[in-house]
């Protein structure tokens, strides 16, 4: 298992490769990519901000619930930061397990848990020359985490 | 005690600063913290109790601070 917040280009055919082994019959592998559209309003690009130290530890607690849930250790995430351009890789999440319905299911936690808890955030550049941060988590983030989730 | 708040993203420009430091009672909470940070100009464009970490966790609107710890205000997080 390893995390990364990282300020390059995430190489993702290594990320798969990390969680290769002869006992996994399944490697899932997720991709996030900068989209050319946001609530109606054309993307330029993202420049990705993180309170950083806590952004990759709040990653590693992410990858070591689903390891227990899910019961594998070859996760592997990796999140990029700074000015990123359409179809970037921003999120990387490769899983392997002895079975796909696991591998699956563990990559979708890790992604879903990212977007509701790791502190990194978005500011969205528009084609006309604007820029906004996104908060889309506004909506789904629960209450609870607030009161210490 | 003095305490130092690190703030991100939307709140940074908001407060238009990614650090501030704030006087605080003995014994003060979260809670206490974000009443204090309410009364800062600017502040208006936060809402009335944003997530807070304390040393790198999400935490509860009664833990208590102590100067060490490293607080963190936290706009929505929008990753991935």
């Amino acid at each position: 298992m390893r995390v990364a917040i990282v300020d390059r280009p995430i190489d993702v055919e290594a990320l798969v490769a990390e969680v290769a082994r002869h006992s996994n019959g399944a490697s899932v592998l997720f991709l996030g990519t900068v989209r050319d559209v946001n609530d109606g309003r054309d993307v330029s690009g993202i420049e990705y901000t993180a309170y950083r130290s806590m952004a990759e530890l709040e990653l590693r607690r992410i990858a070591e619930e689903a390891a227990e849930r899910y019961d594998t250790v070859d996760i592997v995430s990796e999140h990029r930061l700074g000015v990123l351009e359409l179809g970037d890789v921003s999120v990387a999440i490769a899983v392997a397990h002895p079975h796909r319905a696991s591998a699956f299911d563990a990559a979708r936690f890790v992604i879903e848990e990212l977007k509701r808890r790791v502190p990194i955030w978005k500011l969205e550049q528009y084609v006309d020359g604007t820029r906004e941060w996104v908060e889309a988590g506004k909506s789904s983030q629960p209450a609870a985490l607030g009161e210490g989730a | 005690m003095t305490v130092t708040v690190l703030l991100f993203a939307s709140y940074a420009d908001a407060l238009g600063s990614s650090a501030i430091t704030l006087d605080l009672a003995p014994g003060a909470t979260v809670r206490d913290l974000i009443d204090r940070l309410q009364q800062l100009r600017g502040a208006d464009r936060l809402p009335p109790a944003p997530l807070v970490a304390v040393n790198q966790s999400y935490a509860r609107s009664n833990q208590v601070l102590s100067p060490a710890d490293e607080i963190a205000v936290i706009p929505p997080v929008a990753g991935g």
